[in-house]
């Protein structure tokens, strides 16, 4: 089977009484998701991609059968004609509130870490967290830094966030608990935009220190 | 709009189907006392409803209009006279519909005749307080689009409703990540008293308690959110989400409020108590 190892069929778990929860390769999330957008389950609402997870909402109570069919499931291939884009350039201000615990963190100088964070081509991974929002991959690892503790209540938008091997950009003021560093005046999410999401998944993205 | 109180938004069912880029659904935070109030004036499903946090909504009606109001019960009075709750009443032009505050719940709503038809923003009226989507909190000076009627007429009278009860319990599932808790924060999420905190809203309700302790410390990659997961991070004080929850987070959901029961979570006003108790 050309399967490269991997364990055949996902961990599929009901979450709540309207949503399956499918534990995943991070490399099969995009390839999973594409199969239930050509195919959906009866019922379907919407579809979260996360890093490791697909979250399948339904208008209905998970079935046994949901269950199996997600555990079978396989990636359907990605779609590898989408043409090279050049990256977006967002222009960061590097002045935020845990810039210096950033710092601390990693051991590096203030100017050392900005230079980490510029030198890098980020690509979306996936979305979610608030409309525009980008999980950014491809930092470093030097420069990994876990979760605050205790979230923020409020972040402003704009505000330039670390969060494990992921940066990513506020695109409004939210609640949330990443390391802040900067904060840039680019706008990320318009819905009189097409496609209203500037960092829409596979968006290749260079950070670009002003001010 | 004469006064709204301290948040009146327009909401409906919401906007599904855009979680793929961060969109979460939003929509009425009590969905069945709203689609109640829009059932009574014969609406569409769809049609938008005002949703009233904790009273001080004042309206005037700019044309006759056929009105209901449901969820948290608060004093309606029109031009001073009192107003039936539950049921639908006509507004003559010009006459003033004023909420006082809840004796018991957080949210009422207010359905008219044609819904109200402010421009949908994909696909759904609804404010998402979380996003900034769809129309801004209502402001006094507001006027309010009332759109057509549809074509089923209102056949209700009168629904019989009980207002939100004191002390309520919330059926609770096993959430996706309850290995990541530690085996006594079951036990303790359903045995404890908890307390609904002051910061709560529309995105979810804060929750004081026993100290939830982790099984693993390591980090959660980020995961999908539905309405009603409790979330627990690492402070151990678990969130409780609503309908303007963010489409994904980063910490480990303990367990998941049956949807039959969101409704009452959103009926929970800061300081009240509540209990969870698994669903049989």
């Amino acid at each position: 089977m050309p399967d490269h190892g991997r364990v055949l069929g996902e961990r599929a778990v009901p979450y709540g009484d309207r949503a399956v929860l499918v534990d995943a390769d991070p490399g099969d999330v995009a390839g999973l998701h594409a199969a239930l957008v050509v195919d959906p389950l009866p019922g379907q609402v919407d579809l979260v991609p996360a890093a490791r997870t697909l979250l399948v909402v339904l208008d209905r109570p998970p079935t046994e059968l949901d269950l199996a069919t997600l555990r079978r499931l396989r990636p359907a291939p990605a779609d590898a004609d989408r043409p090279r884009r050049d990256p977006v350039e967002v222009p960061v201000v590097f002045d935020g509130p845990d810039l210096a615990d950033v710092a601390g963190l990693t051991g590096t100088a203030v100017p050392d870490l900005v230079a980490r964070l510029t030198g890098t081509e980020l690509t979306v991974a996936f979305g979610g967290f608030a409309p525009g929002f980008g999980y950014l991959t491809g930092l470093p690892a030097e420069v990994h830094v876990p979760r605050r503790a205790t979230p923020r209540t409020r972040v402003p938008a704009g505000a330039v966030g670390l969060a494990g091997p992921y940066a990513g950009i506020y695109p409004r003021a939210s609640p949330g608990g990443w390391q802040l560093v900067g904060r840039t005046e680019l706008v990320l999410f318009d819905v009189d935009r097409d496609p209203p999401a500037l960092l829409s998944p596979g968006t290749p993205v260079r950070l670009r220190a002003v001010g | 709009m004469l006064a709204t109180g301290p948040l009146a938004t327009v909401q409906d069912g919401g906007r599904p189907g855009w979680a793929g880029i961060g969109v979460t659904r939003s929509g009425a935070a009590d969905r069945a006392s709203a689609a109640l109030a829009g059932r009574l004036v014969g609406n569409d499903p769809d049609a938008a409803v005002l949703e009233v946090t904790a009273g001080g909504l004042r309206v005037r009606a700019g044309r006759t209009l056929l009105v209901a109001l449901t969820g948290a019960p608060a004093q309606p009075r029109v031009d001073g006279r009192p107003a039936p709750w539950n049921s639908p009443f006509p507004l003559a032009a010009g006459a003033e519909l004023a909420l006082g505050t809840p004796a018991a719940g957080l949210r009422s709503y207010l359905a008219v005749r044609g819904g109200i038809d402010v421009p949908p923003v994909l696909g759904s009226r609804s404010t998402d307080t979380l996003s900034g989507l769809g129309p801004a909190p209502l402001r006094a000076g507001d006027l309010l689009p009332i759109g057509g009627p549809g074509e089923d007429q209102p056949v209700v009278d009168v629904a019989p409703v009980p207002p939100p009860g004191p002390d309520p319990v919330l059926r609770v599932l096993p959430g996706p990540r309850r290995d990541w808790l530690a085996p006594s924060a079951w036990r303790a999420l359903t045995t404890a008293e908890w307390t609904v905190g002051t910061a709560s809203d529309r995105v979810g309700l804060r929750l004081a308690g026993p100290f939830l302790d982790r099984a693993r410390d390591d980090e959660l990659p980020s995961e999908g959110l539905v309405p009603g997961a409790l979330q627990v991070p690492p402070d151990g004080a678990p969130v409780l989400f609503l309908a303007d929850h963010p489409v994904t987070g980063g910490y480990p959901v303990l367990a998941v409020v049956a949807t039959t029961d969101l409704p009452a979570a959103a009926q929970l006003r800061p300081g009240d108590p509540l209990r969870f108790r698994p669903v049989r």
